[in-house]
């Protein structure tokens, strides 16, 4: 099987979808899209969640079938049925959830999906040999014979995709594979799908961050609430352009940002350390000051202290030494009650975990650190439902929340509207200090925008604003100062006027 | 579809909800045709069978007020279990509860005596759900702060619940008059001024063992239902039975809820334990088991909670069903001899397919929900807006 993959020679020329259309109870998810994929191009399919691109390809896998058009390889009319057949036809897609042994090695979990092979010895090592040339030719850096579970997240994809080329997919469907990767991982994917590119590979990529679009398509097609928006080379294609494809609408990706007003210190950390969940010091002495009217920004590879300052400041994890003041006042080891009395709004990273509980509705989401107070509770007992219904539907209003009602469970809304959801209630405290973590993580672009507009009228109103992300797209276009996280301890900081893209990636990584 | 007020009193029960109902009817439905298979294989006509359970359950005044009697223990502990399920806590202890309960309301009663009248009817019933409460707490405390499994926990607890009742009923309790050892230990009957009255309605269950615990339980059930949907201690519990981490971060204190859960819990069938004692037998009595006093509604009351739809309310009808299947389940036994077991198994029954009904009822939830939200479009947030005033 090896051999035929080597050659440059691709079963796949052409692949053509023809006014596909696809209907769910309730929702027209594909209208008529017509998609073409060639050998040796990578073409992007962009789109905001619920745009449809997922429906679109599983088509194309056989998961689901057309209700209307068809599909055509190299001119002639396919049915694809299964994935079985899409497979033999010359299809793959990586999926964002992999399915591994996670016990068996490379070799054997690609065993296990061959028909022909029932993992015999001589079979394995033959599967092994193979795989380790593919790896080798794409630069994949798998060895086949580790157990999965030793191998990180990036890796695992990199061997789903080594699955795929083995089988002999020489179309590749990569649903949101950046997804689940760093930044460094991103680029790895990047050289992989380049060389894929230059051995004949059709490849279909999904993505809704801009900036990576634009660095690895030939061709970008923008899909919006089930229709074809558009389709341009990617020689046409800027951030902007894009943006409002996909959103329908002008879309801000520069802030007119009024100069810095500096009040007075709001959150002050003096050499603060703390234990991360692994039990080394997560925060190693760090110092920092916030301001009113500030926006600071923690850039940093994630796991290098970002989550351990947030919880710290929120009063969600202890200190080991050191003080953190907030208007003057110690703080240090207080509980997240006192912190949100104090002033304190937190927008955690893990907005599913943290953030909200799933189950509870819309309105009980949006009381939940406030449910016992006036007006929410009479005498701390009884919940004031109409004024809690009046403050969600009003919440709902001021920030554009699309639910179907106030007693909708939040977990059937999309990422930005519970994240809008989250942003309502700890604005509404009128916070001193917000500290935002990954405020926009899974956000759609309009939603963020929306957000960021958000946080910059709070910086208006003279918040002391610590914005944590990875997105450093974000961080340079919101923060007043940028500071940079490696390994628990701050290793730079820059101000707005300074910023040198590279010098902060240099930072990120350790070096300095 | 609009973002509506809604006047509620009763929130939580709407039509959408109601039919909800129909996937559980057609588990019970599909139950009672696998138990006719079962009935056929041992040689009983289904048919006959179950009217002869239906008769036993409703056919006569007394049928039915056997059934209520049944039913009140058993709707008191799935009120109880209901609260730990919502608090994120499995409470099987509720036969351990029921015994602390009954042992803390026949104390203050005999002590007591006839000495404050009728006062000592709410004293016992408050030290039943306070010795009750106690007894579910330690579980409690113990799975809060020191991490200890309350499955069993809860089920040791039921052990050391039923020693000491037979110790107590054995030993100091036990009544000065009755003829000792050989005989059922119990203790000596509690004094008039301290029964629960016999609930009559006008002539109706006149001349029955009905009595007022069911009223109380109903009552509270009632309660209950406020306390966990429209107060701040019910919005702590269910809080933290659904995410202890967004909990903490909220400010509350989780391992204070979880000790409240598990005593209101236990509290809850510390008083079905009372109302045994104070409505029914008018003195606690065993016969060493732990069911000789329960007759299992410590665990019956895990089922109904979970029939009842973890709603205090729904918890209502549930027990009723049970208790109705626990007495036809006698008659049905004399009518068609059938062994009694055939009951246990139809009971599992049930369990199985309505557990398989609630996921259905899951996957219609979400999906209506879904559907719901790919119906709006943009324009219709502006609809909403517009539609505010
Ligand atoms: N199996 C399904 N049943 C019902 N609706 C679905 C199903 N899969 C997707 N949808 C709906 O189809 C639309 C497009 O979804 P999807 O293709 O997953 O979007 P994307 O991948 O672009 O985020 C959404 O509105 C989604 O809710
Ligand atoms: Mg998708």
């Amino acid at each position: 099987m090896a051999e035929t993959v080597l050659t440059n020679k691709r079963r796949i020329e052409l692949l053509e979808m023809r006014g596909i259309v696809k209907r769910f109870p309730g929702v027209l998810a594909c209208d008529q899209i017509d998609f073409t994929v060639k050998s040796g191009e990578v073409h992007t399919l962009l789109g905001e969640n619920g745009a449809g691109k997922s429906t679109l390809m599983k088509m194309l896998y056989g998961l689901y079938q057309p209700d209307e058009g068809e599909i055509r390889i190299n001119g002639k009319v396919a049915s694809i049925r299964s994935p079985q057949e899409a497979i033999q036809s010359g299809i793959g897609m990586i999926h964002q959830h992999f399915m591994f042994v996670p016990s068996l090695t490379v070799a054997e979990n690609v065993a296990l999906g061959l028909k022909t092979s029932f993992g015999s010895m001589l079979d394995l090592k033959e599967i092994s040999k193979g795989l380790s040339a593919l790896s080798d030719r794409y630069n994949l850096k798998i060895d086949p014979d580790i157990p999965i579970w030793q191998l990180a997240v990036g890796e695992q994809q990199r061997v789903e995709i080594l699955r795929a080329i083995y089988k002999g997919a020489d179309l590749l469907i990569l649903d949101e594979p950046t997804a689940v990767l760093t930044p460094q991982e991103v680029d790895d994917l990047f050289r992989i799908l380049n060389q894929m590119r230059q051995d004949g590979h059709a490849l279909i990529f999904i993505s809704h961050k801009l900036h990576e679009v634009l660095a690895i398509s030939n061709r970008i097609t923008v899909l919006r609430d089930g229709a074809q928006v558009g389709m341009i080379d990617v020689e046409e294609a800027t951030k902007q352009n894009l943006a409002e494809m996909m959103v329908g609408r002008p879309v801000v990706l520069q802030y007119d940002i009024p100069p810095l007003e500096r009040g007075s210190v709001r959150l002050e950390l003096n050499q603060v350390s703390a234990r991360s969940n692994r039990g080394n010091l997560g925060l190693n002495d760090v110092s920092l000051s916030v301001y009113g009217g500030e926006i600071v920004g923690v850039a940093g590879v994630s796991g290098n202290g970002q989550q351990e300052l947030a919880q710290v400041i929120a009063g969600l994890r202890p200190i080991e030494a050191g003080t953190i003041t907030v208007n003057g006042q110690n703080i240090s080891g207080k509980s997240p009650e006192k912190m949100n009395s104090l002033g304190v709004s937190y927008i955690p990273e893990e907005r599913m975990v943290d953030g909200v509980i799933k189950e509870f509705t819309v309105a009980e989401n949006l009381i939940l650190q406030d449910h016992w107070r006036e007006p929410f509770a009479n005498n701390g007992l009884m919940l004031n439902f109409n004024v809690i219904q009046d403050a969600c539907r009003q919440a709902i209003k001021d920030y554009e929340i699309k639910t179907p009602s106030t007693e909708t469970p939040i977990k059937s809304l999309s990422g930005g509207n519970i994240q809008k959801l989250v942003l309502a209630r700890e604005l509404a405290r009128n916070p001193q200090v917000l500290i935002a973590a990954q405020p926009t993580r899974g956000v759609d672009i309009g939603a963020s925008e929306y957000i960021h507009q958000r946080i910059l009228a709070e910086r208006e109103t003279g918040t002391a604003i610590l914005l944590i992300s990875e997105d450093l797209d974000e961080i340079r276009a919101l923060s007043d100062r940028i500071i940079v996280m490696f390994e628990g301890r701050i290793v730079g900081i820059v101000e707005r006027k300074d910023v040198n893209i590279q010098a902060l990636g240099a930072m990120m990584a350790g070096v300095h | 579809m609009s973002i509506r007020k809604r006047p509620n009193i009763f929130r939580g029960i709407n039509v959408e909800r109601l039919l909800d109902l129909i996937p559980i009817l057609i588990a019970l439905f599909a139950a009672f045709i696998v138990a006719s298979f079962l009935l056929i294989a041992l040689d009983a006509n289904p048919i006959t069978a179950f009217s002869a359970m239906f008769e036993g359950a409703f056919g006569s005044q007394n049928a039915t007020a056997e059934t209520l009697v049944k039913a009140t223990p058993i709707l008191f502990v799935a009120i109880g279990i209901t609260i730990a399920f919502r608090g994120g806590v499995i409470n099987i202890g509720g036969e351990g509860q029921m015994i602390a309960g009954a042992l803390g309301a026949i104390t203050v009663t005999l002590m007591i005596g006839e000495s404050l009248n009728w006062l000592v009817i709410p004293l016992a019933l408050f030290a039943g759900f306070i010795a009750g409460g106690i007894y579910g707490g330690i579980a409690g405390f113990l799975k809060a702060y020191f991490d200890v499994n309350e499955i069993l926990s809860t089920i040791m607890l039921n052990q050391i619940a039923v020693q000491l009742m037979n110790f107590l009923l054995n030993g100091p309790l036990l009544d000065p008059e009755s003829g000792g050892f050989n005989n059922i230990p119990k203790t000596a009957r509690i004094s008039e001024v301290a029964q629960l009255p016999r609930l009559a309605i006008f002539d109706f269950f006149s001349r029955t063992r009905l009595h007022y615990g069911l009223i109380i339980a109903i009552i509270i059930a009632i309660i209950i239902y406020v306390l966990l949907w429209r107060t701040t201690i019910g919005y702590r519990i269910r809080a933290v039975g659904l995410n202890q981490r967004a909990s903490r971060y909220a400010g509350i204190n989780v391992e204070r809820q979880i000790v409240l859960s598990m005593f209101l819990a236990g509290g809850m069938a510390g008083l079905a334990g009372a109302v045994q004692v104070l409505g029914l037998n008018y003195r606690l009595q065993t016969d060493g088991s732990p069911a000789g006093f329960t007759a299992n509604a410590g665990f019956n009351g895990i089922v109904a909670a979970l029939f009842g739809g973890l709603n205090p309310l729904g918890a209502i009808p549930a027990s009723t069903f049970f208790g109705a299947l626990l007495v036809g389940a006698q008659k049905m036994q004399r009518e068609v001899g059938v062994p009694a077991s055939m009951i246990t198994a139809i009971n599992g029954l049930i369990v199985v397919f309505v557990v398989s009904s609630q996921i259905f009822i899951l996957r219609r939830t979400r999906r209506r929900v879904g559907e719901a939200i790919g119906q709006m479009d943009d324009n219709h947030t502006e609809k909403l807006k517009e539609g505010e005033n």
